[in-house]
Protein backbone atom coordinates (compact mmCIF):
# COMPACT_ATOMS: atom_id res chain seq x y z
CA UNK A 1 0.00 0.00 0.00
CA UNK A 2 2.76 2.25 0.90
CA UNK A 3 3.87 4.11 -2.29
CA UNK A 4 7.13 6.48 -2.65
CA UNK A 5 6.66 9.53 -0.81
CA UNK A 6 8.56 12.94 -1.30
CA UNK A 7 8.21 16.76 -0.36
CA UNK A 8 5.33 16.91 -2.16
CA UNK A 9 3.26 13.99 -0.84
CA UNK A 10 0.13 15.70 1.10
CA UNK A 11 -1.09 14.46 4.61
CA UNK A 12 -3.74 12.18 3.23
CA UNK A 13 -1.65 10.17 1.44
CA UNK A 14 1.08 9.48 3.98
CA UNK A 15 0.81 6.83 6.26
CA UNK A 16 0.03 7.91 9.94
CA UNK A 17 2.98 8.71 12.19
CA UNK A 18 5.06 7.88 9.06
CA UNK A 19 4.55 3.92 9.15
CA UNK A 20 6.09 1.88 6.78
CA UNK A 21 4.32 -0.89 5.82
CA UNK A 22 7.21 -3.24 3.97
CA UNK A 23 10.00 -4.60 4.66
CA UNK A 24 13.06 -4.25 2.42
CA UNK A 25 12.76 -0.33 1.44
CA UNK A 26 16.09 1.06 2.37
CA UNK A 27 17.02 0.02 -1.76
CA UNK A 28 14.13 3.26 -2.29
CA UNK A 29 16.15 5.16 -0.39
CA UNK A 30 18.92 6.44 -2.83
CA UNK A 31 21.53 8.44 -0.77
CA UNK A 32 24.68 8.44 -3.29
CA UNK A 33 23.66 12.52 -3.41
CA UNK A 34 24.89 12.92 0.14
CA UNK A 35 28.35 11.79 -1.50
CA UNK A 36 31.18 14.61 -1.87
CA UNK A 37 34.22 12.57 -2.96
CA UNK A 38 33.66 9.62 -5.92
CA UNK A 39 35.19 6.58 -6.66
CA UNK A 40 36.39 6.09 -10.46
CA UNK A 41 36.70 2.94 -11.49
CA UNK A 42 40.07 2.11 -13.43
CA UNK A 43 38.76 -1.48 -15.12
CA UNK A 44 42.41 -1.43 -16.89
CA UNK A 45 43.88 -1.72 -13.78
CA UNK A 46 41.71 -4.23 -12.21
CA UNK A 47 43.24 -7.79 -11.66
CA UNK A 48 39.92 -8.85 -9.75
CA UNK A 49 41.48 -9.64 -6.81
CA UNK A 50 38.31 -9.24 -4.87
CA UNK A 51 38.85 -7.52 -1.80
CA UNK A 52 37.25 -4.05 -2.45
CA UNK A 53 33.41 -5.41 -2.62
CA UNK A 54 33.59 -6.95 1.15
CA UNK A 55 34.70 -3.87 2.55
CA UNK A 56 32.07 -1.49 0.92
CA UNK A 57 29.69 -0.53 3.24
CA UNK A 58 26.82 0.43 1.18
CA UNK A 59 27.05 -2.78 -1.18
CA UNK A 60 27.15 -0.54 -4.08
CA UNK A 61 29.93 -2.43 -5.97
CA UNK A 62 27.85 -4.99 -7.72
CA UNK A 63 29.62 -8.64 -8.45
CA UNK A 64 28.22 -10.59 -11.51
CA UNK A 65 27.58 -14.08 -11.80
CA UNK A 66 31.03 -14.51 -12.49
CA UNK A 67 32.36 -13.25 -9.56
CA UNK A 68 33.62 -10.41 -10.91
CA UNK A 69 33.62 -6.85 -10.28
CA UNK A 70 31.38 -4.47 -11.83
CA UNK A 71 31.30 -0.07 -12.01
CA UNK A 72 30.17 1.54 -8.85
CA UNK A 73 26.35 2.05 -8.20
CA UNK A 74 26.51 5.53 -7.78
CA UNK A 75 23.18 5.13 -6.33
CA UNK A 76 24.01 4.02 -2.75
CA UNK A 77 28.10 5.01 -2.81
CA UNK A 78 28.28 7.72 -0.55
CA UNK A 79 32.04 8.26 -1.28
CA UNK A 80 33.92 6.63 1.91
CA UNK A 81 37.08 5.93 -0.05
CA UNK A 82 37.58 2.88 1.93
CA UNK A 83 37.34 0.88 -1.28
CA UNK A 84 40.44 2.90 -2.77
CA UNK A 85 42.35 2.27 0.59
CA UNK A 86 42.31 -1.78 0.26
CA UNK A 87 42.42 -1.83 -3.31
CA UNK A 88 46.89 -2.99 -3.82
CA UNK A 89 46.77 -2.07 -7.65
CA UNK A 90 45.50 1.54 -7.57
CA UNK A 91 42.28 0.63 -9.33
CA UNK A 92 40.23 3.23 -7.91
CA UNK A 93 41.06 6.41 -7.84
CA UNK A 94 39.34 9.17 -5.78
CA UNK A 95 38.24 12.21 -7.62
CA UNK A 96 36.02 15.69 -5.88
CA UNK A 97 32.89 15.60 -6.68
CA UNK A 98 31.14 18.46 -8.54
CA UNK A 99 31.26 20.81 -11.67
CA UNK A 100 31.00 17.97 -14.32
CA UNK A 101 27.73 16.17 -12.96
CA UNK B 1 -29.25 -5.93 34.66
CA UNK B 2 -26.84 -3.34 36.45
CA UNK B 3 -25.41 -4.83 39.46
CA UNK B 4 -25.34 -1.93 42.53
CA UNK B 5 -22.51 -1.65 44.31
CA UNK B 6 -20.50 0.77 46.15
CA UNK B 7 -17.09 1.73 45.15
CA UNK B 8 -14.30 4.30 45.40
CA UNK B 9 -13.22 5.84 41.99
CA UNK B 10 -10.04 3.73 42.24
CA UNK B 11 -11.94 0.51 42.73
CA UNK B 12 -14.11 1.46 40.00
CA UNK B 13 -11.53 1.90 37.53
CA UNK B 14 -9.79 -1.43 38.83
CA UNK B 15 -13.09 -2.95 38.05
CA UNK B 16 -13.56 -1.60 34.60
CA UNK B 17 -10.39 -2.89 34.09
CA UNK B 18 -11.18 -6.18 35.11
CA UNK B 19 -13.68 -6.28 32.61
CA UNK B 20 -12.02 -4.68 29.95
CA UNK B 21 -9.36 -7.34 30.52
CA UNK B 22 -6.24 -5.57 28.77
CA UNK B 23 -3.47 -7.91 27.23
CA UNK B 24 -1.08 -5.51 28.99
CA UNK B 25 -1.03 -3.10 32.28
CA UNK B 26 1.99 -1.80 33.30
CA UNK B 27 2.11 0.59 35.84
CA UNK B 28 4.20 2.03 38.74
CA UNK B 29 2.19 3.01 42.31
CA UNK B 30 2.30 6.97 42.77
CA UNK B 31 -0.40 8.78 44.93
CA UNK B 32 -3.57 9.10 44.69
CA UNK B 33 -3.72 6.34 41.72
CA UNK B 34 -1.30 3.55 43.28
CA UNK B 35 -4.88 1.50 44.19
CA UNK B 36 -5.83 1.06 40.48
CA UNK B 37 -2.74 -0.97 39.81
CA UNK B 38 -2.66 -2.47 43.41
CA UNK B 39 -6.23 -3.75 42.73
CA UNK B 40 -5.78 -4.73 39.36
CA UNK B 41 -2.70 -7.03 40.42
CA UNK B 42 -4.72 -8.60 42.99
CA UNK B 43 -7.34 -9.68 39.85
CA UNK B 44 -3.99 -11.02 37.72
CA UNK B 45 -2.94 -13.05 40.41
CA UNK B 46 -6.50 -14.45 41.15
CA UNK B 47 -6.50 -15.37 37.57
CA UNK B 48 -9.68 -13.08 37.02
CA UNK B 49 -8.39 -11.48 34.56
CA UNK B 50 -5.56 -12.86 31.30
CA UNK B 51 -3.67 -9.97 31.41
CA UNK B 52 0.31 -9.08 31.13
CA UNK B 53 1.06 -7.22 34.61
CA UNK B 54 4.60 -5.17 34.06
CA UNK B 55 5.69 -4.37 37.12
CA UNK B 56 7.95 -1.56 36.19
CA UNK B 57 10.52 0.46 37.72
CA UNK B 58 9.27 4.41 36.76
CA UNK B 59 6.45 5.91 35.04
CA UNK B 60 8.54 6.74 32.09
CA UNK B 61 8.76 2.65 31.59
CA UNK B 62 5.17 2.28 32.11
CA UNK B 63 4.13 4.16 29.56
CA UNK B 64 6.99 3.31 27.20
CA UNK B 65 5.78 -0.64 28.10
CA UNK B 66 2.68 0.59 27.07
CA UNK B 67 4.15 1.89 23.92
CA UNK B 68 5.77 -1.67 23.06
CA UNK B 69 2.93 -3.39 23.88
CA UNK B 70 -0.05 -1.23 21.75
CA UNK B 71 2.27 -1.38 18.87
CA UNK B 72 3.24 -5.19 19.08
CA UNK B 73 -0.73 -5.35 18.58
CA UNK B 74 -1.77 -5.71 22.30
CA UNK B 75 -4.58 -3.66 23.96
CA UNK B 76 -2.53 -1.85 26.85
CA UNK B 77 -4.08 0.54 29.79
CA UNK B 78 -2.16 2.45 32.82
CA UNK B 79 -2.97 4.27 36.02
CA UNK B 80 -0.89 7.29 36.90
CA UNK B 81 -1.01 10.61 38.93
CA UNK B 82 0.78 13.86 39.04
CA UNK B 83 4.82 13.88 39.06
CA UNK B 84 3.98 9.97 37.49
CA UNK B 85 2.77 11.61 34.58
CA UNK B 86 5.10 14.36 34.22
CA UNK B 87 7.80 11.61 34.28
CA UNK B 88 5.53 9.87 31.78
CA UNK B 89 5.73 13.10 29.54
CA UNK B 90 8.61 12.36 26.69
CA UNK B 91 6.50 9.08 25.87
CA UNK B 92 3.15 10.69 26.34
CA UNK B 93 4.03 12.29 22.92
CA UNK B 94 5.60 9.18 21.36
CA UNK B 95 2.06 7.21 22.17
CA UNK B 96 -0.12 9.71 20.58
CA UNK B 97 2.41 10.48 17.47
CA UNK B 98 2.76 6.84 16.82
CA UNK B 99 -1.07 6.53 16.83
CA UNK B 100 -1.65 3.85 19.33
CA UNK B 101 -5.09 3.45 21.34
CA UNK B 102 -3.40 3.24 24.67
CA UNK B 103 -5.84 3.77 27.38
CA UNK B 104 -4.98 6.07 30.89
CA UNK B 105 -6.67 6.46 34.02
CA UNK B 106 -5.37 9.93 35.69
CA UNK B 107 -6.22 10.54 39.01
CA UNK B 108 -6.15 14.26 39.03
CA UNK B 109 -3.09 15.45 41.47
CA UNK B 110 -1.19 18.84 42.29
CA UNK B 111 2.41 18.62 39.97
CA UNK B 112 4.93 19.16 43.00
CA UNK B 113 6.41 21.63 43.80
CA UNK B 114 6.13 22.31 46.63
CA UNK B 115 5.23 19.11 47.25
CA UNK B 116 1.29 18.40 47.46
CA UNK B 117 -0.05 14.86 46.67
CA UNK B 118 -3.84 16.49 46.60
CA UNK B 119 -6.07 17.11 44.11
CA UNK B 120 -5.77 19.57 41.42
CA UNK B 121 -5.96 19.53 37.82
CA UNK B 122 -2.23 20.32 37.01
CA UNK B 123 -1.15 17.42 35.73
CA UNK B 124 -3.85 17.33 33.02
CA UNK B 125 -3.28 20.66 32.27
CA UNK B 126 0.61 19.96 31.39
CA UNK B 127 -0.19 17.05 29.22
CA UNK B 128 -3.55 18.92 27.08
CA UNK B 129 -1.67 19.65 23.95
CA UNK B 130 0.04 16.48 23.71
CA UNK B 131 -2.71 14.66 21.38
CA UNK B 132 -4.30 12.63 23.86
CA UNK B 133 -8.37 12.63 24.15
CA UNK B 134 -9.19 13.59 27.39
CA UNK B 135 -12.47 12.85 29.17
CA UNK B 136 -13.32 14.11 32.98
CA UNK B 137 -15.36 12.54 35.36
CA UNK B 138 -17.44 13.99 37.83
CA UNK B 139 -17.97 10.58 39.84
CA UNK B 140 -16.92 7.36 40.61
CA UNK B 141 -19.73 6.16 38.35
CA UNK B 142 -18.57 8.71 34.77
CA UNK B 143 -15.19 7.08 35.90
CA UNK B 144 -16.01 3.83 35.23
CA UNK B 145 -18.01 4.99 32.56
CA UNK B 146 -16.05 6.68 30.91
CA UNK B 147 -13.42 3.99 30.85
CA UNK B 148 -15.70 1.47 29.53
CA UNK B 149 -16.56 3.67 26.52
CA UNK B 150 -12.15 4.41 26.15
CA UNK B 151 -11.64 1.93 23.92
CA UNK B 152 -14.31 1.89 21.21
CA UNK B 153 -13.43 5.87 20.67
CA UNK B 154 -9.54 5.27 20.76
CA UNK B 155 -9.45 2.30 18.54
CA UNK B 156 -11.45 3.35 16.10
CA UNK B 157 -9.99 3.62 12.81
CA UNK B 158 -10.45 7.60 12.21
CA UNK B 159 -9.30 8.38 15.75
CA UNK B 160 -6.42 5.98 16.72
CA UNK B 161 -5.72 8.38 19.59
CA UNK B 162 -4.51 7.44 22.98
CA UNK B 163 -6.81 8.73 25.55
CA UNK B 164 -6.60 9.59 29.43
CA UNK B 165 -9.78 9.31 31.64
CA UNK B 166 -9.42 11.68 34.52
CA UNK B 167 -11.25 12.09 38.01
CA UNK B 168 -10.30 13.70 40.54
CA UNK B 169 -7.48 12.86 43.13
CA UNK B 170 -8.99 11.27 46.40
CA UNK B 171 -12.34 13.44 46.34
CA UNK B 172 -13.39 11.20 44.19
CA UNK B 173 -10.47 8.44 43.96
CA UNK B 174 -10.79 7.51 47.74
CA UNK B 175 -14.60 8.50 48.32
CA UNK B 176 -17.24 5.73 48.28
CA UNK B 177 -20.31 6.41 46.21
CA UNK B 178 -23.03 3.57 44.82
CA UNK B 179 -22.36 2.98 41.33
CA UNK B 180 -24.04 0.43 38.81
CA UNK B 181 -21.70 -1.80 37.26
CA UNK B 182 -22.44 -4.02 34.25
CA UNK B 183 -22.21 -7.51 34.05
CA UNK B 184 -18.88 -8.82 32.97
CA UNK B 185 -20.14 -9.88 29.79
CA UNK B 186 -21.97 -6.83 28.77
CA UNK B 187 -19.00 -4.98 29.51
CA UNK B 188 -16.79 -7.39 27.07
CA UNK B 189 -19.25 -7.19 24.18
CA UNK B 190 -19.59 -3.81 23.84
CA UNK B 191 -15.62 -2.90 24.35
CA UNK B 192 -15.15 -5.78 21.91
CA UNK B 193 -11.67 -7.25 21.06
CA UNK B 194 -8.34 -5.09 19.72
CA UNK B 195 -7.76 -5.97 15.98
CA UNK B 196 -5.63 -3.68 14.97
CA UNK B 197 -4.71 -2.69 11.07
CA UNK B 198 -1.07 -2.94 11.35
CA UNK B 199 1.24 -4.06 14.52
CA UNK B 200 4.66 -5.10 14.90
CA UNK B 201 3.88 -9.13 15.79
CA UNK B 202 1.98 -9.70 12.53
CA UNK B 203 4.79 -12.08 10.51
CA UNK B 204 3.13 -11.73 7.48
CA UNK B 205 3.63 -7.67 7.36
CA UNK B 206 7.00 -6.83 8.78
CA UNK B 207 6.47 -3.28 9.50
CA UNK B 208 8.96 0.15 10.90
CA UNK B 209 7.44 2.01 12.81
CA UNK B 210 8.90 5.53 14.25
CA UNK B 211 10.91 6.36 11.41
CA UNK B 212 12.75 9.68 11.39
CA UNK B 213 10.84 12.16 10.79
CA UNK B 214 12.27 15.30 9.34
CA UNK B 215 11.69 19.20 7.84
CA UNK B 216 9.35 17.33 4.64
CA UNK B 217 7.34 15.21 7.06
CA UNK B 218 6.37 15.96 10.84
CA UNK B 219 4.51 18.95 9.72
CA UNK B 220 1.89 16.61 7.85
CA UNK B 221 1.58 13.96 10.65
CA UNK B 222 1.47 16.40 13.03
CA UNK B 223 -1.65 17.74 10.64
CA UNK B 224 -2.78 13.93 10.49
CA UNK B 225 -3.25 13.69 14.61
CA UNK B 226 -5.46 17.28 14.52
CA UNK B 227 -7.76 15.60 11.72
CA UNK B 228 -7.82 12.66 14.26
CA UNK B 229 -9.08 14.61 17.00
CA UNK B 230 -11.63 16.29 14.38
CA UNK B 231 -12.76 12.83 13.87
CA UNK B 232 -12.82 11.74 17.38
CA UNK B 233 -15.50 14.26 18.10
CA UNK B 234 -18.02 12.02 15.84
CA UNK B 235 -16.49 8.58 17.42
CA UNK B 236 -17.44 9.78 21.04
CA UNK B 237 -20.93 11.08 20.59
CA UNK B 238 -22.02 7.68 18.13
CA UNK B 239 -19.87 5.81 21.39
CA UNK B 240 -22.09 7.39 24.02
CA UNK B 241 -25.03 6.95 22.07
CA UNK B 242 -24.04 3.36 21.91
CA UNK B 243 -23.25 3.43 25.20
CA UNK B 244 -26.79 5.14 26.16
CA UNK B 245 -28.62 2.58 24.57
CA UNK B 246 -27.24 -0.28 26.65
CA UNK B 247 -27.42 1.53 30.41
CA UNK B 248 -29.68 3.95 29.84
CA UNK B 249 -27.32 7.15 30.99
CA UNK B 250 -26.12 9.79 28.63
CA UNK B 251 -22.84 11.28 27.85
CA UNK B 252 -22.24 14.12 25.85
CA UNK B 253 -19.14 16.60 25.38
CA UNK B 254 -21.03 18.06 28.32
CA UNK B 255 -23.63 17.94 30.89
CA UNK B 256 -25.94 20.91 30.68
CA UNK B 257 -27.13 21.42 34.10
CA UNK B 258 -29.83 23.66 34.52
CA UNK B 259 -28.26 25.75 31.87
CA UNK B 260 -31.59 26.10 29.22
CA UNK B 261 -32.95 29.16 30.83
CA UNK B 262 -30.27 30.23 32.84
CA UNK B 263 -28.58 33.49 33.18
CA UNK B 264 -25.45 32.94 35.30
CA UNK B 265 -23.58 29.77 35.15
CA UNK B 266 -20.28 28.16 35.88
CA UNK B 267 -18.05 25.83 33.80
CA UNK B 268 -15.97 23.22 35.69
CA UNK B 269 -14.74 19.93 35.51
CA UNK B 270 -14.94 16.57 37.48
CA UNK B 271 -16.16 16.59 41.12
CA UNK B 272 -16.82 20.14 41.48
CA UNK B 273 -19.56 19.90 39.38
CA UNK B 274 -21.63 17.80 41.95
CA UNK B 275 -20.77 20.97 44.26
CA UNK B 276 -21.70 22.94 42.00
CA UNK B 277 -25.39 21.31 40.96
CA UNK B 278 -26.25 21.18 44.93
CA UNK B 279 -25.72 25.31 44.83
CA UNK B 280 -27.91 25.40 41.53
CA UNK B 281 -30.36 23.54 43.25
CA UNK B 282 -30.67 25.95 46.11
CA UNK B 283 -30.37 29.07 43.99
CA UNK B 284 -32.88 27.85 41.82
CA UNK B 285 -35.48 27.33 45.10
CA UNK B 286 -34.80 30.97 45.88
CA UNK B 287 -35.63 31.93 42.10
CA UNK B 288 -32.19 32.89 41.06
CA UNK B 289 -31.31 31.67 37.58
CA UNK B 290 -28.35 29.58 37.54
CA UNK B 291 -26.92 27.08 35.79
CA UNK B 292 -24.22 25.08 34.97
CA UNK B 293 -21.80 23.58 32.06
CA UNK B 294 -19.85 20.35 33.41
CA UNK B 295 -17.17 19.72 30.68
CA UNK B 296 -16.78 15.79 30.08
CA UNK B 297 -14.94 16.16 26.84
CA UNK B 298 -11.69 18.39 27.51
CA UNK B 299 -9.63 17.21 24.09
CA UNK B 300 -10.75 17.04 22.12
CA UNK B 301 -12.21 20.61 22.52
CA UNK B 302 -15.87 20.83 21.57
CA UNK B 303 -15.54 25.10 20.83
CA UNK B 304 -18.05 25.32 18.41
CA UNK B 305 -21.01 23.65 21.09
CA UNK B 306 -19.26 25.07 24.12
CA UNK B 307 -19.77 28.50 22.39
CA UNK B 308 -23.64 27.78 21.66
CA UNK B 309 -24.61 26.93 24.80
CA UNK B 310 -23.51 29.47 26.98
CA UNK B 311 -24.08 32.16 24.04
CA UNK B 312 -27.59 33.18 25.74
CA UNK B 313 -26.11 34.13 29.53
CA UNK B 314 -25.53 36.75 31.09
CA UNK B 315 -22.62 36.32 32.93
CA UNK B 316 -20.48 32.81 33.54
CA UNK B 317 -17.24 32.08 35.71
CA UNK B 318 -15.05 29.76 34.35
CA UNK B 319 -12.99 27.40 37.30
CA UNK B 320 -9.81 26.76 36.74
CA UNK B 321 -8.48 24.13 38.80
CA UNK B 322 -4.85 24.51 37.52
CA UNK B 323 -3.06 28.33 37.61
CA UNK B 324 -1.29 28.47 34.22
CA UNK B 325 0.69 31.42 35.47
CA UNK B 326 0.75 33.32 32.99
CA UNK B 327 -1.20 36.36 33.93
CA UNK B 328 -3.74 35.77 31.57
CA UNK B 329 -6.31 33.19 33.41
CA UNK B 330 -6.63 29.83 33.68
CA UNK B 331 -6.47 27.04 30.50
CA UNK B 332 -9.81 26.05 30.16
CA UNK B 333 -10.70 29.88 30.30
CA UNK B 334 -8.78 30.50 27.79
CA UNK B 335 -10.19 27.96 25.41
CA UNK B 336 -13.67 28.83 26.51
CA UNK B 337 -13.55 32.51 25.55
CA UNK B 338 -11.31 31.94 22.78
CA UNK B 339 -14.67 29.43 21.64
CA UNK B 340 -16.80 32.56 22.43
CA UNK B 341 -14.73 34.87 19.80
CA UNK B 342 -14.54 32.56 17.16
CA UNK B 343 -18.15 31.92 17.33
CA UNK B 344 -19.20 35.76 16.94
CA UNK B 345 -20.73 35.88 20.73
CA UNK B 346 -20.37 38.52 23.74
CA UNK B 347 -20.94 37.43 26.91
CA UNK B 348 -19.14 38.64 29.95
CA UNK B 349 -17.00 36.09 31.30
CA UNK B 350 -14.61 35.84 34.17
CA UNK B 351 -12.21 33.50 35.18
CA UNK B 352 -11.67 31.32 39.12
CA UNK B 353 -8.03 29.64 40.19
CA UNK B 354 -9.34 27.19 42.67
CA UNK B 355 -9.04 23.94 44.88
CA UNK B 356 -5.22 23.99 43.87
CA UNK B 357 -3.16 21.54 45.90
CA UNK B 358 -6.14 20.23 47.22
CA UNK B 359 -7.92 23.12 48.92
CA UNK B 360 -11.09 22.55 49.89
CA UNK B 361 -14.12 24.22 47.76
CA UNK B 362 -17.40 23.99 49.54
CA UNK B 363 -20.90 24.52 48.80
CA UNK B 364 -20.36 28.18 50.34
CA UNK B 365 -17.57 29.09 47.65
CA UNK B 366 -19.60 28.08 44.84
CA UNK B 367 -22.89 29.96 45.70
CA UNK B 368 -20.12 33.22 46.15
CA UNK B 369 -19.13 32.74 42.69
CA UNK B 370 -22.83 32.54 41.71
CA UNK B 371 -23.19 35.92 44.06
CA UNK B 372 -20.18 37.77 42.21
CA UNK B 373 -21.38 36.72 39.11
CA UNK B 374 -25.37 38.12 39.86
CA UNK B 375 -23.09 41.23 40.79
CA UNK B 376 -21.43 41.42 37.54
CA UNK B 377 -24.61 41.66 36.03
CA UNK B 378 -26.44 44.05 38.01
CA UNK B 379 -23.31 46.57 37.66
CA UNK B 380 -22.89 45.89 34.02
CA UNK B 381 -19.41 45.69 34.53
CA UNK B 382 -16.52 43.32 35.26
CA UNK B 383 -13.27 44.93 36.87
CA UNK B 384 -11.32 42.24 36.95
CA UNK B 385 -11.43 39.15 34.86
CA UNK B 386 -8.44 37.10 36.69
CA UNK B 387 -9.60 35.89 40.08
CA UNK B 388 -9.03 33.38 42.69
CA UNK B 389 -11.49 31.12 45.06
CA UNK B 390 -10.45 30.66 48.34
CA UNK B 391 -6.99 31.95 48.22
CA UNK B 392 -5.73 34.32 51.27
CA UNK B 393 -4.25 36.81 49.28
CA UNK B 394 -3.43 39.78 51.93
Amino acid sequence: MSENINIHTPASKLTIGGNIYEAGNAKEFKTGDWRSVKPIYLSEKCKQCGLCFPVCPDDAIPVNKEQKREDFNYDYCKGCGVCARVCPFKAIEMKEEGGNK
Amino acid sequence: MGIRERLSGNEAAAIAMKQINPDVVAAFPITPSTEIPQYFSTFVNNGTVDTEFVAVESEHSAMTACIGAESAGARAMTATSANGLSLMWEMIYIASSLRLPIVMSLVNRAVSGPLNIHNDHSDAMGVRDSGWIMLFSENNQEAYDNLLMAHKIAEHKDVLLPLMVCQDGFITSHSIENIELLEDETVKAFVGTYKPEHYLLNRMEPIAIGPLDLQAYLFEHKYQQSVAMKNAKKVILDVAKEFEELTGRKYSFFEEYKLEDAEIAIVCMNSTAGTTKYVVDNLREKGIKAGLLKLRVFRPFPAEEIAKALSGLKAVAILDKADSLNSAGGALFEDVTSAMYVNKYQVTMCNYIYGIGGRDVSARDIESVYTDLQKIVSDGNLDNPYRYLGLREN
